[in-house]
């Protein structure tokens, strides 16, 4: 019994003192060295989410080569996995912090975003957030959207800027459809955030919702018993603002009950075209609003597709595009405001803020997008059907 | 030994060593941790960490009585910490504007501790009247439950007083009002009054009840009744009413902690607190010692940190983050590990008297 109480002893001095070497191995800051603008930035790289996280980091990677490759301000990424956890997103803020970082990525999803968002505003450092869409990441009082942080800025749409875009463009289409069934998910507070506003708006401008259905992470696999009651319910139009993953259940599941509605998404059906083992026949005819299209034409997608597919294997989606778009409007701003690798945090945040409230930028995810001084981005969703396999632009 | 001799008896005695351990423990890492951060020699990482650490010790302290102590399997801690954490930030939310940090955080995580404990007791009052594994079905089961209702909860205060719905959210606020709870967002705009030292309070505390019920003529029923219950029912002891005892004051403990662990983020979301955090909870007891507090603390302390400090590694991360659980586990179990430290701490007990 002696022994063991001994044995117990050395162990807890020997662990206590590792931890105690562990803790003050690493205090004090670091300051940038290699004369590159240290980009930070934190997002699930691990757990169910991993997929947006692993698209914001490769993305910013290829933007960060390329902003290098062109000579001129050089830039360094360090990006963090947050497992989309707050506690998780704070120590990797920590991290970040540690390691000198003077501008940010902020997070890519939006419960952390909306738990270090004060953290940036009280050690003065500018984040960019690409594809936190809740308001809670650049407002403080998100119920009334005031008191906003003033250096969290959001590349993506809001959650309730999609709904009422969205609700708008059914407005003005009476001919997509004119009894609305909408399916959501209600644990989720992407779905939920459009869902509400879309609800809101929809009464605002007279449409006719006709049946809501919702579901959650435990039955998200089963989706026969909503598009029963949206057909009995004679809904023509079933408004979809969910990843792509359950909707392109949803489509199929409609397909083998004969149910043959007009679907509507948003940004987040963006990636159903690229969905290993999704027959994208099922896809045809539905309408999305999204900023970003891996298919578009233009030299930009076209270069930044192919780049993506070359060293990451797969098509990018509209994260990597915001992601892409974050790291080109923070050089593009930081060459506008001559902000250099030597600057503090602070300084390269008053140099940014002053940039991104009056710039003008053009990007993979809009043309002349602009940001409030509340952070908030104003471009305009795009609205594009699917056509034999491709997004085609629709006319307004 | 000779030297235990000149030892005081409360020394001597491990009814008082186990709990000298764990206050001289938890003071000397205060110390420590306080000096460093006034001296701005403590990480932005490490800062981060210690409240969340504080919260994890105390909701695995009070899991450690359940389970250890009482011996009732228990699957949900993480749900009685949800309960805690949404409570204590309703309170503070509403209290924002009337009452400062320091009373306002007491008061909230009194709540959140009170709020926890009457679940517990609620659900503890039938289940642990049955024999056999019971307790662990229905916590695994209640930490769904209040997952669920958590998020399906819409809580809203203005001028005019609360607004409450439930599925669907129909509140709405006049301007100026401020959602609590916003179903599947949780809360957010939470201002964050917790505060290390409120921790270590907490932990203080916690330690304080554990050992004071440990050894007293409950604590002593308590164990009677984990080891033969039978014979604990045959000499008198009200078996449900101890058991319930010990298992309300641990969800009460893991209410506390919630409400810590809620205040000290400006967002928290229903899922945050699932069946995984109840795992990882128990995965610290387990690890530290069943019944043993400095164990549990240990374990925790470690367990939150190698996460983080391991971020270096990278993509390897979480790999060696399993195997450092499985050695860890393999180790404190080895019967040869356990003989091979003594033999090494004995040679050096002897050369040091050599000497």
């Amino acid at each position: 019994m002696k022994n063991k109480e001994m044995c117990k002893r050395v162990m807890s001095a020997a662990v206590a003192a590792s931890l105690a070497l562990t803790l003050c191995a690493c205090g004090g800051g670091a300051k940038s060295s290699s004369g590159a603008i240290k980009i930070g930035g934190s997002g699930p790289l691990t757990g169910p989410a991993a997929v947006y996280g692993n698209a914001v980091k490769n993305a910013a990677e290829i933007a960060v080569e390329e902003v290098n490759a062109k000579g001129g301000l050089q830039f360094e990424l360090d990006f963090e996995d947050d497992a989309h956890d707050a506690e998780k997103a704070v120590s990797a803020y920590g991290v970040l912090k540690d390691w000198g970082m003077q501008v940010s990525l902020a997070t890519v999803t939006s419960a952390p975003g909306a738990a270090v968002a004060p953290m940036y505003r009280d050690d003065h450092i500018f984040g960019i957030t690409p594809s936190g869409s809740s308001l809670a990441i650049i407002y403080e009082d998100p119920d009334n959207a005031t008191n906003p942080y003033g250096n969290v800025y959001q590349m993506c749409f809001t959650d309730p800027n999609q709904g009422v875009a969205s609700a708008d463009y059914l407005a003005e289409h009476p001919d997509l459809g004119t009894s609305i069934a909408v399916i959501y998910k209600n644990d989720d507070n992407y779905s939920s955030g459009i869902f509400t506003k879309f609800k809101s708006e929809a009464g605002v401008k007279g449409l006719n919702i006709v049946y809501e259905g919702t579901f959650d992470d435990s039955n998200a696999s089963d989706f026969t018993v909503q598009l029963k009651k949206a057909q009995d319910a004679g809904a023509d139009l079933v408004f979809l603002p969910i990843y792509y993953d359950p909707a392109s259940l949803i489509l199929t599941q409609a397909n083998q009950m004969g149910y043959a509605p007009t679907f509507f998404g948003v940004d987040g059906m963006d990636g159903i075209l690229t969905l290993e083992g999704f027959d994208t026949s099922l896809a045809e005819g539905v309408y999305l609003l999204t900023p970003f299209s891996a298919d578009a034409t233009d030299d930009l997608t076209k270069n930044f597709t192919a780049k993506y597919k070359e060293k990451f294997g797969d098509v990018p989606n509209q994260f990597a595009a915001d992601a892409y778009d974050c790291i080109y409007a923070i050089a593009q701003a930081c060459e506008a405001a001559g902000v250099t690798a030597d600057m503090k945090s602070n300084e390269v945040c008053d140099a940014m803020v002053k940039q991104f409230s009056s710039m003008t930028f053009n990007g993979l995810t809009g043309q002349n997008v602009k940001w409030s001084t509340s952070g908030e981005v104003s471009k305009s969703p795009k609205a594009v059907v699917i056509k034999n396999g491709v997004y085609v632009g629709v006319e307004n | 030994m000779s030297d235990k001799k000149k030892l005081p008896a409360f020394l001597s005695d491990k009814k008082y060593r186990g709990r000298l351990t764990s206050f001289s423990m938890v003071l000397i890492m205060y110390i420590v941790i306080e000096i460093l951060m006034n001296t701005g020699n403590l990480s932005s990482l490490f800062t981060s960490l210690l409240v969340p650490v504080c919260c994890y010790i105390v909701a695995a302290i009070g899991l450690n009585l359940n389970v250890g102590i009482s011996g009732e399997l228990n699957l949900g801690q993480a749900c009685f910490m949800s309960v805690g954490a949404f409570s204590a930030v309703c309170v503070s939310g509403s209290l924002a504007s009337s009452v400062p940090d320091v009373p306002r955080l007491v008061i909230s995580m009194i709540v959140g501790a009170i709020l926890a404990a009457v679940f517990g007791i609620l659900i503890g009052i039938p289940v642990l009247k049955l024999e056999g594994d019971y307790l662990a079905i229905v916590t695994l089961a209640f930490g769904q439950i209040v997952k669920s209702l958590i998020t399906n909860m819409y809580l809203g205060i203005d001028e005019a007083g609360y607004h409450f719905s439930f599925v669907d959210n129909n509140v709405e606020l006049i301007p100026g009002g401020k959602m609590l709870l916003n179903g599947p967002m949780g809360a957010t705009g939470t201002q964050r009054i917790s505060t290390f030292t409120a921790g270590v309070v907490l932990v203080v505390v916690a330690l304080i009840i554990v050992y004071n019920l440990m050894f007293s003529r409950s604590g002593r029923a308590i164990m009677a009744a984990r080891d033969n219950r039978i014979a604990a029912e045959s000499v008198g002891i009200e078996i449900v009413r101890i058991k319930l005892l010990a298992f309300g004051i641990s969800s009460c403990l893991a209410g506390a902690a919630g409400a810590l662990y809620g205040l000290n983020y400006s967002t928290l979301i229903p899922a945050k607190f699932d069946f995984n955090t109840s795992i990882l909870l128990l995965v610290y007891v387990v690890l530290g010692g069943l019944g043993n507090m400095n164990g549990t603390m240990i374990a925790t302390i470690i367990l939150v940190l190698l996460p983080e400090l391991l971020r270096s590694m990278q993509d390897y991360r979480m790999l060696i983050y399993a195997i450092v659980l499985i050695l860890i586990m393999l180790l404190t179990n080895n019967e040869m590990v356990k003989t091979w430290i003594q033999k090494a701490y004995l040679r050096l007990s002897t050369d040091r008297k050599g000497r």
